[in-house]
């Protein structure tokens, strides 16, 4: 195909959220230009890790059970966002989630039933064949057969308006590419370790970030500079504790590290920090991002005897291993009696009673600070395991506002034919917390909007 | 035997658990096919479980282009081949003589020779055990010199295979079969569940990332057309032994009904597969053993092919040369079982077998 000199719409990222939004506008008979700054076998940014999409429906739905209605939907929202959510935006995106099921398996996505140890989800998200790779394939492959162009390896660094609209953006490379709309569904800023650092403060160099390196944000700055009104904290990122020798970027879900409820975790200098036995791990794992985080160094370990074992998901490291406590201490770079001592006194607060890994069972110690107050069985039985955990990365909340056309909002008032979806724009709905399988419904259900919007603008 | 009573080279097994064990911590590949419901049953990945994950894995390449890890990645994932090379690996050590496998399953060249000897063994007995009478093929070559010939030369392969697979049925860990295990594998192998995408979208063999349900369908006609012809050699040697009716038989006869459209399967089938395997990522199967999947899958194709053109030559002067060619390819490929990738049949069905729920 010929490349016209002004696309109708241009759309910025690769992911879920502008795959959804190319698609779209090319049904809608728009010519498209997909603009992905990763080489084709990254294409796909975080989306290519994701597993499921939370999905609001009224009886079965595919491979969804039971019913999963809106209110019980806005609650759990409410519940993970403290009320950090745009309610009309957090509605809308709820609602629209239903039809985006039957949308994204007409359009080639295939879902499985939950996998295996997360059968809790089976009612609320469906969970994609093969995972978020596969979903971003089958869209590639459906926008290919649309007509929709795609290059690779093109960073967007300037996205340049004139009176309130888009005109044309210029690629790092210096090429420039003029178009009738844009959608911007580039993701967040989590892969710029330096814009990190300047938020969170200089113990963020220290963090892995779970996902793909081509979230930096470029356009995101880009758009803030020129006045286009934000939403969502600058200065937070949702963080999970993630097995500390993991590479630095893109190492994605199977770093997760489970064993934390029948742990104790120590930091560097071998001291407790927080209750390991608050709840059951699906709820606590979010926050264990930023109580590492917070310990010297951004690092801590997770210390388990061989009564653990099966008891949480495979990891994807085998544990560091030892039939002593001092020789995991060594192994593990930890002072010995220290250790030692927070383990002995840890073992000592164990109380006699019966032990139920899956659900809470009140098995709590006594006497120390802090109290673990689920599942606290002595460490005592060699071999000891260990892992270390870093703060992993998932996304940042920083974002710019949409309405609910999912137009940009710019100092005054909307700008004309600029749209935005997925993280780049998620702030506004998920402003704290994280719910399962949200990312990929506020893409879905925006990057839809925004590409049947810029089409219907461009013509 | 115990599991750690086996000598397993370092390489193959070692690298494939590795890939399993990020698997495992994945999960997201558990739709495809019986491999990861198997791994995720498990307790331990010790060598047995490798192995036998291994045999059930029909490279439908599902998990390849679905998967987060793919080089250049630091985890390296590339399952298809990791399996394929325990695979490979366990065909060419379990059976003898080893130097025999790994001679014929990585040369087409040395399929092609043996086939040429085969032809030259059957030109000259064609020569030389000229009967005095006899009808059809019997015409040139007796039932007795025919029986003689082939019958040691399917025999005695299937002993060598059968021996192979004693020492991979205790290597995985089979133990005693239960009738449900026969049925359940028997289901499994019959509709290739293994390579249907786990929802009968087909597998990613020839088409990259997208699906297509060509690979079954052309290893469908390959292994049904096989199995007919079988049949229709097994149900004349009963007429003939049983009903004492002797070959030639007519169109309409059970060995004609079988074998014709046995041998038209055969043909699409394995032309089917050729020309996919050209189209497919060399990449994502075992290393170094192209030529010799081509050459056996070749081997197949004219066997089907010869035997066709025979049944069509009946009557004409053409018969005698393509007798020669027919039985002559018959000969090197029952000879080749044990060493050619004939042999993936007999153990991705024990691996089937032990694959258990
Ligand atoms: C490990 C992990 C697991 C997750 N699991 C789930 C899950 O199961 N369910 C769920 O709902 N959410 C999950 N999430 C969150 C989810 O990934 C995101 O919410 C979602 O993928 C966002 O989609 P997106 O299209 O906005 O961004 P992305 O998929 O990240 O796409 C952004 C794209 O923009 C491109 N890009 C960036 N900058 C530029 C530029 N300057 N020029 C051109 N292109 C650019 C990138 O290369 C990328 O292709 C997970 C996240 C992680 C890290
Ligand atoms: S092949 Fe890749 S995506 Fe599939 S289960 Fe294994 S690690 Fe996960
Ligand atoms: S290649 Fe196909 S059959 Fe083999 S493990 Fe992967 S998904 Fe399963």
């Amino acid at each position: 195909m010929s490349e016209p000199p002004v696309w109708d719409v241009v759309v910025v990222g690769g992911g879920n959220a502008a795959l959804c939004a190319a698609i779209e506008a090319a049904e809608a008979g728009a010519t498209v230009l997909v603009l992905e700054s990763a080489p084709r076998i990254y294409r796909g940014g975080n989306s290519r890790h994701t597993r499921n999409f939370r999905c609001m429906h009224h009886g079965p739905l595919s491979v969804l059970t039971g019913t999963y209605g809106e209110d019980e939907y806005y609650d759990d929202l409410m519940r993970v966002t403290k009320g950090e959510t745009d309610p009309e935006l957090a509605r809308l995106t709820i609602r629209y989630s239903e039809a985006c099921l039957p949308w994204m398996e007409a359009h080639g996505v295939r879902f499985q039933a939950s996998l295996s140890g997360t059968l809790s989800l089976d009612r609320t998200n469906a969970f994609f064949l093969g995972g978020g790779k596969a979903l971003v394939n089958a869209y590639y492959a459906t926008a290919e057969d649309l007509g929709v162009s795609v290059r690779y390896e093109a960073e967007v660094g300037h996205v340049h308006l004139e009176d309130g609209a888009f005109q044309w953006l210029e690629l790092t490379d210096g090429t420039r590419i003029a178009g009738r709309a844009v959608v911007l569904a580039s993701g967040g800023f989590q892969a710029d370790i330096d814009w990190l650092a300047r938020a969170w403060g200089p113990a963020a160099r220290n963090f892995l970030i779970r996902g793909t390196p081509y979230n930096r944000g470029v356009v995101l700055r880009d758009l803030l500079d020129q006045g286009a009104q934000s939403v969502g904290d600058p200065t937070q990122c949702h963080a999970v504790a993630i097995d500390g020798r993991a590479p630095k970027y893109d190492a994605g879900i199977v770093t997760r590290v489970d064993c934390v409820p029948f742990s104790v975790v120590v930091n560097r200098d071998g001291q407790r920090f927080h209750d390991e036995g608050e709840d059951v791990w699906p709820k606590r794992y979010a926050i264990w991002g930023r109580l590492v985080a917070a310990q010297p160094d951004q690092v801590a370990y997770a210390i388990i005897d061989d009564k653990a074992r099966g008891l949480f998901m495979p990891t994807v490291f085998p544990p560091v291993e030892a039939e002593t406590l001092e020789g995991l201490a060594q192994a593990l770079g930890l002072p010995g009696p220290a250790l030692r001592e927070t383990v002995d006194a840890f073992n000592a607060a164990c109380r006699p009673g019966s032990f139920h890994p899956t659900e809470r069972d009140g098995l709590a110690t006594e006497g120390i600070e802090p109290p673990k107050t689920n599942w606290a069985r002595p460490i005592d039985t060699p071999p000891f395991r260990g892992y270390s955990l870093r703060p992993g990365v998932t996304f940042t909340y920083l974002g710019l506002r949409v309405c609910p056309r999912a137009q940009v909002q710019g100092a005054d008032g909307p700008l004309r034919n600029v749209y935005a979806a997925g993280e780049i724009m998620a702030g506004s709905i998920l402003g704290q917390g994280y719910l399962a399988g949200f990312g990929m419904t506020i893409g879905t259900v925006f990057g839809r909007i925004a590409g049947q919007e810029a089409a219907t603008h461009a013509r | 035997m115990r599991d750690d009573q086996i000598v397993y080279p370092a390489g193959p097994v070692d690298e494939a658990r590795r890939q399993l064990e990020i698997c495992n911590a994945c999960r997201y590949c558990e739709g495809y096919c019986d491999v990861f419901p198997a791994l995720t049953r498990l307790t331990e990945i010790d060598n047995a479980a490798v192995t036998r994950l291994a045999g059930v894995c029909h490279n439908c390449r599902g998990c390849y282009y679905a998967c987060q890890y793919t080089p250049p990645h630091e985890f390296e994932l590339n399952l298809p081949a990791a399996l394929a090379e325990v695979r490979q690996e366990g065909w060419e050590r379990h059976a003898r003589p080893q130097l025999l496998a790994r001679a014929f399953h990585r040369s087409g060249l040395a399929l092609a020779a043996a086939l040429v000897v085969g032809l030259a063994a059957m030109f000259a007995a064609l020569a030389a055990l000229r009967p005095e009478s006899g009808e059809g093929f019997y015409a040139y070559l007796s039932h007795a010199a025919m029986v003689a010939i082939f019958l040691p030369a399917f025999l005695l392969p299937l002993g060598v295979i059968g021996l192979g697979l004693r020492g991979y049925w205790r290597e995985i860990g089979g133990g005693r079969l239960a009738w449900a295990d026969v049925v359940r594998a028997s289901r499994r192998a019959a509709s290739m569940r293994n390579l249907d995408g786990g929802q009968g979208q087909g597998c990613n063999f020839e088409k990259g990332e997208r699906y297509s349900n060509a690979r079954r369908h052309a290893h469908q006609a390959t292994m049904w057309g096989f199995l007919m012809c079988f049949a229709a050699t097994s149900v004349a040697t009963l007429m003939h032994y049983g009903l004492g009716m002797e070959a030639p038989y007519g169109p309409f006869s059970p060995p004609k009904l079988l074998g014709v459209p046995g041998g038209i399967l055969l043909c699409i089938g394995t032309a089917g597969l050729m020309a996919l395997k050209l189209r497919a990522d060399p990449g994502l199967g075992a290393s170094g053993v192209l030529s010799g999947e081509f050459g056996f899958t070749a081997l197949l194709f004219t066997v089907s092919a010869t035997g066709l053109a025979l049944y069509a030559a009946t009557g004409t002067a053409a018969v005698p040369a393509l007798l020669a060619l027919h039985l002559g390819a018959v000969l090197a490929f029952f000879l080749l079982m044990p060493y050619s990738k004939m042999v993936h049949g007999f153990y991705r069905f024990a691996a089937l077998l032990a694959d258990r729920r």
